[in-house]
């Protein structure tokens, strides 16, 4: 800590910070552009003069760019000083120079850093009388819309997308006041982080698509924290509605998760809940068909099917609440939930529950993660099965090299010097997966092989760390010596990292990371352990129950069951079709709840309109065992309401069970006092009861609009807003308007701050936490001693003569259950392939394109063959694509040329 | 695609390099020298030979001025029109070449044949006027004189 | 040589302006400096170029043994030496004399510097349109490189080195020395931030010295003849002689190589010839486009690095542009910043777009579209896109000649705007 005097008022400033930053914390208003809390320092825009005084003495101070001016102790600075003042009004009037008037109908209006920026210098009066340039725009995709027009040529789309994000499909063009930023052609932009630009961009460069299509003013919005649904690194959200549709998702800065960033499943796969396959009232099938009927009648129904007498089956879903699934465990009683994994899900989902709770290595948050100097992932797909960890995982990687630059001197926060000083080296990360992944060009060094192959290769860096743990022969000395070199950084890093999880389908990979992971911990190193699961409460859900489905259903076929009850949960993309009909088929009775129409919805007696994330309330615990709260953003038109709702519903009025639940906070406070992971849960997030001087949390913004003529067409009285017994908003504009606590930020905003940006004004300083803490709340810490080691070491992969291994392969967009709804990502996902070796086409004779007939678990189909690099000759990669098949990964199939496509 | 000489030449400068990107504007210069300007089709052909994106590589190329994006004639005329030479008549020779070859600065003459383009200071400010063709330097212009140079590069007007 | 004692860098050079051979250069004495320096520690050479008080010829006239003495010498891995020879600042056209005249020097010069701070890897970067310059200093290296003067174990003293050439693609910014280690890394030519500096984290990241063309071309001659002898040339503080330059309505615009320290005066009347007849002096450059006005009043003003100072300038590249009184300097104004804000590299806000407005603010005077508020632009402008406040020193090297020119000329630019148009155009 230093002392530093601001208008001659003193300051304590951490040290070695740059004054930018220094002043932001301490509350003080400096414009910028270039700067950017997670990139750091440029020095380009120069908009955030001030002016500095060597000491006492120094009457006439210097103008510097308080961004790249590291903070000195004593230093005097001045903010207000007229020069400086002077200057940054310059600075603004140039960038004005260009930007065009249209404010009324840009994307960004209302939420505009230049607005903000170009107000707060108290730049009024246009000067420049010359003609503006103009631009042509691009095509960049379904999400992301240019208008190079308005750019100020800050460099942070270009700084986010390549160095943060590591895209290589965006760069800046030519030179001087021509400086153009897109990409070298039209095309959909590359990165799975593309939706960021959005919010990177301090103006209506890059705006949201999606919101364009729907488009409604920033201000009139209705908006609630909220937790993204699509994978299970649980990124913070801030949905906007209007009129009852969902019309975007931003970034809710979580210092501890997401941070700054979203990827663009998270981003726009919201539109699934506007989808026209929701399921919006309750239907029936019978004899006729299928028809829709009231909530009561549905009520009536499903409880006289549970009252009956008959014994009940309860299925809940790793992409449920907490509470929602608590709620069927009730209903159905323990014995007889399931929390709807899969067989071999489950097997995963309980081992990593088993390695978590017994094991010493900690889970990082996602902020550890990013401060992480030696990463090591077994068998993940990071990019596809938890795109954000990837992102932190990028930041890691460059760890290492900025211990070098700051042997140079070089503070962390000048980018443009760390750039120039580390040349784009690479950190210790080392990647192991199946085949190539979208993370390998962070990696130094790369493994590529089969899921077995991943375990032996994780077992021999495990023995090279721990001695007493069995050696794995047969490795050529290539896999050997790497093996040596990932133990080697890993020992020598401070905060050494290992990644792993379900995306390989294999057991023994998870087993294997433990044990490195261990292993440092036995060393006495401080190791994390991220074990990645794929949906938003897969964790939550493995802490509930972790049978597989296949248990369900050999329960089932004793025949005691009369009636099923099915919450959240596509059975058909977990079992096989067959068997999924089956199971459904010993029931008597089918109620299922659920937001989208799908396989499981059509085969249900009476289907339950489950509220989707944005319509309801819930916990939901990430893969890092990080409980978080998402909240309602709006009342739907329609009948759906939380499936935990309806579940209680139906106990109320079959009388049999009658729950004390008269909100959700009971549902959580009885499934912490019953489950035991769960005991600290209720504290993720303040009660319903909770108020900010007596009054509610507002969902909508004091600028709303239109408050008394939204529902004219139907009453031209002003309905009282819906109450909402769960949580402490309220669905108006009226209530405490000042900052909650963190986990209640439903939007962020500060007199002065209309954009993003205005995130520092709730942090604890600029770039911290936010105030009072980052929301959620840890359930899962390591065991302080002992390594319960896996002792088993997987015999080594052998191909065979006429079968395939065939491994999974997720994907971005398609392989999600609930995205794939989104038109937009619909339109970018793959079309169903099958990967294979290029080295293979010949086997199989097949070149690229042509169809191959697929054998395995006794199902066959035919996939165009895609040659995917990284696989080892004999395996073959097979995504979760909508239209495929649904298969347990690993297996054994076979695969044929089928017949050769028209040449 | 690239032709076997282009190819070679840009192998040869990729051996003296530390890096590949490190050789991307000598890359550049060699598919310019052989077609004149570079194509979308050249940019993204050494692209791959460097272990580039067509982005990160037309990044580069778009900031030079000297890397032509668009095509260029068969003689290129760069005339200095930075201040001695201002000072000492380039505006003369401008007109001259402009009315010559019937397009304004910045063009392609009709036939192909020429294009005119400005240039800062040539580093040449003892000849001026000054302006070079096809990398030759001429010194000390005056409007006549650019015929002949002209003429010397296969004018026929 | 007797001329060698008075003008080290040209004495040597033909008549013809045909490029010194590599026999030639050493019968006339060349690499027994290089033979000498090998012999030396590398700092001994350092300290010596420090005493001569060599100043960098780039423009910025930093003491160039300083400068390599913030070179890590304890680092291991590659470091890398420099040769601007990217020439393209206005007015400027000495270094082209010295690589087409005699590419050896220069070739002598760098292995001496390099060795100073045990650099292994070196490069001449020059620009696309210096072609002839270009095919001299290939062969000249290939000489060099035959006669294992450039290679490894240069004269068995364990010291290997080789110079590539690098020919630019053509932007002015490229002579900025960071900007130019961009472009020398294959990338857009944007200046770099500093601290760090390229001594400690330059091209690749390593340690890297940039010295201009004529910096590195005196550096044998002071390592032969010690740094006594070569503060004595001088008539001023500063070491050395220095290439003088005069372009515009001279009589004989050309190069001399003459002691540091000569009078503007001396210079542009005895060496140039004064104006042609019929035109006056209106006003100077004195070295190079971004330096400020001085007039006829400064003839007595020693044309060396504190001196030009003083006069409130300066000494740049040494090279000055004479503005006759027939030319209007609204126009010469507009053409520089025309030049400046085409150049701009864009990556800071006040250059890329604070210049286009000064551009099409002084066209928009000279023809006689002036509004009010006009000069207050001009103004603002010269304040703003100054020292400290731009990124690097293109902007506000671009704001000296505006700055002078809006006080020298402020009775031409009213006459402007009062005349709608420009008063010389008559002429
Ligand atoms: C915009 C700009 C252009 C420059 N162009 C050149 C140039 O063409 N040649 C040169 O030697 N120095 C040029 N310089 C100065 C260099 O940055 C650097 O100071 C110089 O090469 C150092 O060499 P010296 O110490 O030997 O003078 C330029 C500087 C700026 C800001
Ligand atoms: S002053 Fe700024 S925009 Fe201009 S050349 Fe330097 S860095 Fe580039
Ligand atoms: S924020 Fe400091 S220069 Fe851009």
């Amino acid at each position: 800590m230093a002392k530093i005097l601001i208008e001659n008022r003193e300051y304590e400033v951490e040290d070695g910070q740059n004054l930018l930053q220094a002043c932001l914390s301490h509350g003080f208003n400096i414009p910028y552009f270039c700067w950017h809390p997670a990139m750091h320092s440029a020095g380009a825009c120069r908009q955030c003069a001030v002016k500095v005084f060597k000491d006492e003495n120094d009457t006439r101070g210097r103008i510097v760019m308080s961004c790249v001016m590291p903070v000195a102790k004593g230093m005097r600075v001045s903010i207000d000083d007229p020069e400086a003042k002077a200057f940054r009004e310059n600075v603004i009037e140039w960038l004005m120079s260009n930007h065009p008037h249209d404010c009324p109908v840009c994307d960004e209006g209302g939420e505009c850093h230049l607005q903000d920026m170009t107000q707060m210098t108290g730049h009024v009066y246009r000067r420049f009388r010359f003609k503006k340039r103009t631009y042509k725009n691009q095509y960049l995709g379904p999400l992301v819309n240019h208008e190079m027009n308005r750019c100020i040529q800050c460099y942070r789309c270009v700084r986010f997308y390549r160095g943060y994000a590591g895209g290589r499909d965006l760069d800046a063009f030519a030179s001087r006041n021509r400086v153009y930023f897109g990409r070298s052609e039209d095309g959909v932009l590359e990165s799975p982080f593309s939706g960021n630009l959005v919010e990177v961009c301090p103006t209506g460069v890059f705006t949201d698509k999606t919101l364009k299509s729907h488009f409604a003013r920033k201000w009139d919005l209705q908006t609630a924290p909220s937790v993204c649904v699509h994978c299970g690194v649980g990124c913070n959200i801030i949905p906007g509605e209007r009129y009852g549709e969902l019309r975007r998702v931003s970034n809710r800065y979580n210092g501890e998760v997401n941070g700054y960033f979203l990827c663009d499943r998270g981003r726009f796969g919201y539109e699934f809940v506007n989808s026209p396959q929701r399921v919006k009232e309750a239907l029936l099938k019978t004899a006729d068909g299928v028809q829709e009927v009231s909530k009561e009648e549905a009520l009536r129904l499903a409880s006289h099917m549970i009252g009956m007498g008959g014994k009940v089956m309860a299925v809940g879903s790793p992409r449920a609440t907490v509470e929602t699934n608590f709620a069927l465990r009730t209903l159905a009683g323990a014995e007889n939930f399931y929390s709807g994994f899969s067989r071999h899900e489950a097997r995963l989902a309980s081992l990593i529950v088993e390695v978590m709770e017994k094991g010493p290595a900690r889970s990082p948050s996602l902020k550890e993660v990013r401060s992480a100097d030696a990463v090591l992932v077994l068998g993940e797909d990071v990019t596809n099965t938890a795109p954000i960890l990837a992102l932190a995982l990028r930041q890691a990687a460059k760890n290492g090299p900025l211990k070098t630059a700051m042997k140079l001197g070089i503070p962390f926060w000048d980018d443009m010097a760390i750039k120039t000083a580390t040349q784009g080296k690479k950190g210790p990360f080392y990647a192991a997966a199946p085949y190539a992944t979208d993370d390998d060009d962070a990696a130094v060094k790369t493994f590529h092989g089969p899921p077995v192959e991943i375990a032996r290769f994780a077992a021999a860096i495990a023995r090279e760390l721990n001695p007493s743990l069995p050696i794995v022969d047969g490795h050529s000395e290539e896999t050997a010596s790497l093996a040596r070199e990932v133990a080697q950084a890993l020992l020598e890093a401070e905060r050494p990292l290992v990644v792993s999880g379900t995306g390989s389908g294999s057991e023994a990979v998870i087993q294997a990371a433990a044990n490195v992971a261990w292993a440092l911990c036995a060393r006495g190193k401080k190791a994390g352990l991220t074990m990645v699961m794929p949906e938003c409460d897969s964790l939550g859900a493995a802490l509930i129950d972790s049978k597989g489905l296949d248990e369900a259903f050999a329960a089932a076929a004793e025949g005691e069951f009369d009636t099923l009850v099915i919450a959240e949960n596509d059975i058909f993309r977990r079992m096989e079709t067959e068997d999924a009909e089956n199971f459904l088929a010993s029931f008597s009775h089918v109620i299922v709840i659920d937001h989208v129409i799908n396989d499981t919805v059509k085969a249900a007696h009476i289907t339950l309109p489950g509220a989707s994330f944005a319509e309801s309330t819930g916990t939901l615990i990430n893969f890092e065992g990080r409980a978080q709260k998402f909240f309602q953003v709006f009342v739907s038109a329609g009948a759906q309401q939380a499936s935990w709702r309806w579940l209680k519903d139906m106990m109320d009025s079959t009388g049999l069970k009658l729950q004390k639940w008269e909100s959700l906070d009971d549902v959580t406070s009885d499934a912490a006092a019953v489950i035991p992971a769960f005991e600290k849960i209720t504290r993720a997030a303040p009660k319903h009861g909770f108020r900010i001087a007596g009054q509610k949390i507002p969902r909508q913004t004091h600028r709303r609009s239109g408050r008394t003529a939204v529902e004219a067409d139907k009453t031209v009285y002003e309905s009282k807003p819906t109450e909402d017994e769960d949580t402490p908003f309220s669905f108006s504009m009226e209530g405490f308007q000042g900052q909650p606590p963190s986990p209640l930020i439903a939007r962020f905003w500060a007199p002065g701050w209309n954009s993003v940006q205005s995130v520092t004004k709730y942090q604890e300083y600029a770039g911290g936490p936010l105030r009072g803490g980052d929301p959620g709340l840890r359930l899962i810490e390591p065991k302080v001693a002992g390594a319960p080691f896996f002792k088993a070491v997987p015999i080594s992969f052998k191909a065979r003569k006429y079968g395939w291994l065939l491994v999974p392969m997720p994907r971005l967009f398609g392989s999600e259950e609930l995205s794939v709804f989104s038109p937009p990502l619909a339109s970018l996902q793959a079309k169903p392939f099958i990967g294979i070796a290029e080295e293979d086409a010949e086997r199989l004779e097949v070149e690229e394109g042509d169809e191959i007939a697929v054998r395995a678990n006794g199902k066959s189909f035919g996939l165009p063959a895609i040659f995917v690099p990284g696989l080892t000759r004999g395996v073959a990669a097979v995504p979760l694509l909508p239209g495929m098949a649904m298969l347990t990964l690993p297996a054994w199939g076979v695969l044929t040329r089928a017949k050769r496509r028209a040449a | 695609m690239l032709s076997h000489e282009e190819k070679i030449e840009i192998e040869e400068e990729l051996k003296g390099a530390p890096f590949k990107r490190a050789a991307s504007i000598d890359a550049l210069k060699v598919v310019q020298r052989h077609r004149g300007w570079v194509d979308d089709q050249g940019l993204k052909d050494v692209a791959v030979m460097l272990e580039m994106t067509p982005s990160e590589l037309d990044s580069v190329a778009t900031f030079y001025n000297l890397i032509f994006r668009r095509p260029v004639g068969s003689h290129v005329i760069l005339v200095c029109n930075t201040i001695t030479c201002w000072m000492m008549g380039c505006d003369s020779l401008l007109k001259r070449l402009t009315e010559r070859l019937g397009v304004p600065l910045g063009a392609t003459s009709a036939d192909g044949g020429f294009t005119l383009l400005p240039v800062p200071c040539l580093g040449a400010c003892d000849q001026s006027p000054v302006m070079m063709v096809d990398g030759k330097l001429y010194g000390g212009l005056t409007p006549e004189k650019v015929d002949e140079v002209l003429k010397e590069h296969g004018w026929k007007g | 040589m007797e001329g060698l004692n008075e003008k080290p860098l040209t004495a040597l050079m033909r008549p013809d302006k045909a490029a010194l051979s590599l026999a030639e250069y050493e019968r006339a004495g060349g690499y027994q400096a290089l033979r000498k320096a090998l012999k030396l520690a590398p700092v001994e050479i350092q300290r010596v170029v420090k005493e001569s008080n060599l100043r960098g010829r780039g423009g910025a006239g930093f003491n160039t043994g300083m400068k390599w003495s913030f070179v890590p010498m304890d680092s291991d891995g590659t470091k890398y030496l420099i040769a601007n020879a990217d020439e393209m600042e206005p007015g400027t056209f000495k270094d082209r004399m010295l690589l087409e005249g005699n590419p050896h020097q220069l070739i002598e010069g760098m292995i001496i510097s390099a060795f100073a701070i045990v650099a292994t890897e070196a490069y001449i970067f020059l620009r696309w349109e210096y072609a002839l310059a270009s095919e001299r200093m290939s062969k000249a290296l290939s000489e060099a490189r035959a006669k294992g003067y450039l290679g490894r174990d240069i004269f068995s003293s364990g010291f290997s080195l080789d110079i590539k050439l690098h020919v630019s693609a053509g932007r002015y910014i490229c002579g900025e020395e960071t900007a130019l280690l961009n472009a020398l890394e294959g990338r857009r030519a944007v200046p770099r931030a500093k601290p760090p500096f390229p001594q400690v984290s330059g091209l690749w990241g390593r340690p890297t010295v940039v010295n201009n063309v004529e910096t590195l071309s005196n550096v044998p001659h002071i390592i032969a003849n010690g740094d006594e002898w070569y503060r004595g040339l001088s008539r001023s503080k500063d070491g050395g002689t220095k290439i003088y330059g005069v372009s515009g309505k001279v009589k004989r615009p050309g190069l001399w190589e003459l002691p540091m320290g000569t009078t503007i005066g001396e210079i542009l009347e005895e060496h140039a010839g004064g104006m042609r007849e019929g035109l006056k002096l209106r006003c100077l450059i004195p070295g190079g486009a971004s330096t400020e006005f001085l007039t006829e009043e400064h003839y007595s003003v020693k044309m060396d690095f504190d001196s030009v100072m003083e006069a409130g300038s300066r000494m740049g590249t040494g090279t000055m542009i004479a503005v006759d009184d027939k030319t209007c300097p609204v126009g010469v104004l507009r053409n520089l910043e025309q030049f400046f804000a085409q150049e701009s590299c864009g990556w800071c806000t006040p250059c890329r777009e604070g210049l286009p407005w000064v551009e099409k603010t002084l066209s928009a005077i000279e023809e006689g579209r002036a509004k009010p508020g006009d000069l207050e632009v001009l103004e603002m402008h010269g304040t703003s896109l100054w020292i400290g406040r731009t990124y690097c020193a293109l902007a506000p090297g671009a704001m000296e000649p505006l700055r002078s020119g809006l006080k020298l000329f402020r009775s031409d630019f009213e006459r402007h705007i009062k005349e709608k148009g420009c008063p010389y155009k008559a002429h």
